[in-house]
């Protein structure tokens, strides 16, 4: 990778107005008891281009927080501008893996990506579509596994063409909450590394949920990491400015992985670590 | 297997792979014939024992000959089946079109589904046999009063599960619809139908069995049209009680047929997603 590439990647001067600006970004869902607060004062800029991850405990609101940007949840307070515009609703600019893959079962693996094509570009001929599918598939490795239902596929694969589906359509936001939560070790070194590369081609910006430290550290330009709910923000964004493409074994031998990830667990379990009265 | 299956038909090994599954039910349905035709015979009870369906000349004729036809009212049982399974087509076509419509609309619209969910629950309570005189009043004649029975009666297994059916497309799918944006027609097609099949089906799969009661029901209160309800009513108009159980004896072999179609199409339409 050059490095004129990653300069207007991170650099945010460079780049000029961010692709997605948080701004002073509140959430409460109302239940029986009044409004619960979820998220308070987020504030935050994202870049075209940008991968970054979100770290926190589970229940802090991760998810919410991207459903903001997808559009499933309207802030209760501040706004979520997209270049300047406010999100109003779900889009296919904004696609999201969704954390149980959400693939139809009825369908095969080829139907599944197709009909997010046809829903998004029905203009395009039957030819350019199929070649899309194809194209995408294979970016994942499935070509093999193009007509099997998703009912015969394994939860790898699956995850393999919930991302197909998701890139098919050529989102400007990719939204990906927990993907490889739910996989083996071996898989999710391999999906990990397949969507790296997969972002490096289309250069889609990435916003990405996960519960491991070094999976961000792996993939992310940024790790934001939030304080605990209720009413939680943004504590703390490392930058990972480890060179591209990244290699697993170089950058672990790097010294500033270990300084970034011990802040990242300090952060995580000592200053903002799991209080057990969630409950309350 | 190691060897390759022979052409011929092993009689030994069949026989120990079924033994499980045909020797208790043989037993089963055995031993309450045999119950039964010893009650009849002992005189236990009045009710003529399943023997008779053979050693009553008149029952073993209608038994051996399901296909004459003199004329009116005077047919064997498949002529009168045949009228009676028409009508059941009918009544459980209209109910099949209307349940499932109705059913769409109620489970996607919540407001839909407080304003007439009581009514539904209500009148599915109300017996095939409670129908007759409203739909004899409401139609004045037998044939479509008949086909309104059925309706009535089989459309809320249908229309239930439907709603239900489409309230439960899991929010992942309608999540995905939402973010691609996609048209009403395609959703329709594409995501509520398939997903809510299973249910349409459970609902086909129960009404058929009411259809065919409500039938019989509103033929025996409706007598002088032809079908198997009509026998039913006429052999008891003339005391021929061993007619009387074999019309009984044909009416659940019917529809257990019915039953066991409905349960291979659902199986098909399960296993063929
Ligand atoms: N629809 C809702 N109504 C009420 N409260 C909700 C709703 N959705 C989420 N919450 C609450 O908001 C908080 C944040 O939820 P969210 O799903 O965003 O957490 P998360 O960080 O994604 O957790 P996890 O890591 O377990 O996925 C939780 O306390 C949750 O109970
Ligand atoms: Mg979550």
């Amino acid at each position: 990778m050059t490095s004129t590439l990653r300069s207007d990647r991170s650099s945010p001067a460079a780049a000029g107005a961010p692709l997605l600006r948080f701004e002073q970004l509140g959430m409460a869902y109302p239940t029986p008891k009044g409004p619960y607060p979820v998220l308070e004062n987020v504030n935050l800029e994202v870049q075209a281009g940008e991968f970054v991850c979100l770290i926190g405990h589970s229940g802090c609101g991760k998810s919410t927080l991207l459903n903001t940007v997808s559009g499933f949840a309207k802030p209760t307070s501040g706004r979520v501008l997209l270049k300047g515009q406010p999100i109003q609703r779900p889009g296919p600019d904004r696609m999201v893996v969704f954390q149980g893959y959400a693939l139809l079962p009825w369908l095969s693996a080829y139907d599944n990506v197709h009909l997010a094509i046809d829903s998004v570009k029905p203009q395009l001929a039957e030819r350019e579509k199929r070649e899309i599918v194809m194209e995408h598939l294979e970016l994942v490795g499935l070509t093999q596994a193009a007509e099997k239902l998703i009912t015969q596929l394994s939860g790898g694969m699956k995850q393999r063409v919930a991302i197909a589906r998701a890139l098919a359509i050529r989102p400007e936001v990719l939204i990906l909450d927990e993907p490889f939560g739910a996989l083996d070790a071996i898989t999710k070194e391999e999906l990990q590394e397949e969507l790296l590369k997969i972002w490096n081609t289309q250069k889609c910006t990435v916003l990405m949920i996960t519960h491991d430290i070094d999976e961000a550290l792996f993939l992310a330009d940024r790790l934001v990491m939030m304080t605990n709910g209720p009413s939680a923000a943004i504590g703390e964004v490392l930058t990972i400015d480890f060179p591209r493409p990244r290699n697993r074994e170089d950058i672990m031998e790097d010294p500033r992985y270990y300084e970034l990830r011990n802040s990242a667990l300090d952060f995580l379990y000592n200053r903002f670590a799991h209080d057990h009265d969630e409950a309350g | 297997m190691t060897t390759a299956p022979s052409s011929g038909f092993n009689l030994a090994q069949w026989w120990k792979r079924s033994r499980k599954t045909i020797l208790p039910p043989l037993f089963g349905i055995g031993g309450f014939l045999l119950f039964w035709q010893l009650s009849a015979s002992l005189g236990l009870t009045k009710l003529s024992g399943p023997l008779s369906l053979w050693t009553e000349e008149r029952t073993r004729d209608l038994l051996l000959y399901p296909f004459f036809d003199r004329g009116g009212l005077d047919k064997g049982l498949f002529w009168h089946t045949l009228s009676s399974l028409s009508r059941v087509a009918l009544g459980y076509t209209l109910a099949a079109v209307v349940g499932i419509g109705v059913g769409i609309a109620v489970g996607l619209n919540q407001a839909l589904n407080r304003a007439f969910d009581p009514l539904f629950q209500f009148l599915r309570m109300v017996a095939p046999l409670a129908w007759v005189p409203i739909a004899l009043v409401m139609f004045q004649q037998n044939q479509p009063a008949a086909i309104f029975v059925i309706f009535i009666t089989s459309i809320w297994p249908i229309l239930i599960n439907t709603a239900e059916g489409v309230r439960q497309i899991p929010q992942d799918y309608r999540n995905v619809a939402l973010v691609l944006q996609m048209s009403k027609k395609r959703f329709f097609t594409k995501i509520l139908i398939p997903s809510a099949l299973p249910y349409i089906f459970t609902g086909l799969r129960i009404s058929i069995g009411l259809a065919w009661l409500a039938i019989i029901a509103a033929e025996i209160v409706m007598p002088g049209t032809p079908g198997i309800g009509f026998f039913i009513w006429d052999a008891n108009q003339n005391g021929y009680v061993s007619d009387i159980v074999l019309g009984v004896i044909w009416i659940g072999a019917i529809g257990l047929i019915l039953d066991r179609l409905m349960a291979w199409l659902q199986t098909r339409i399960a296993t063929g997603r």
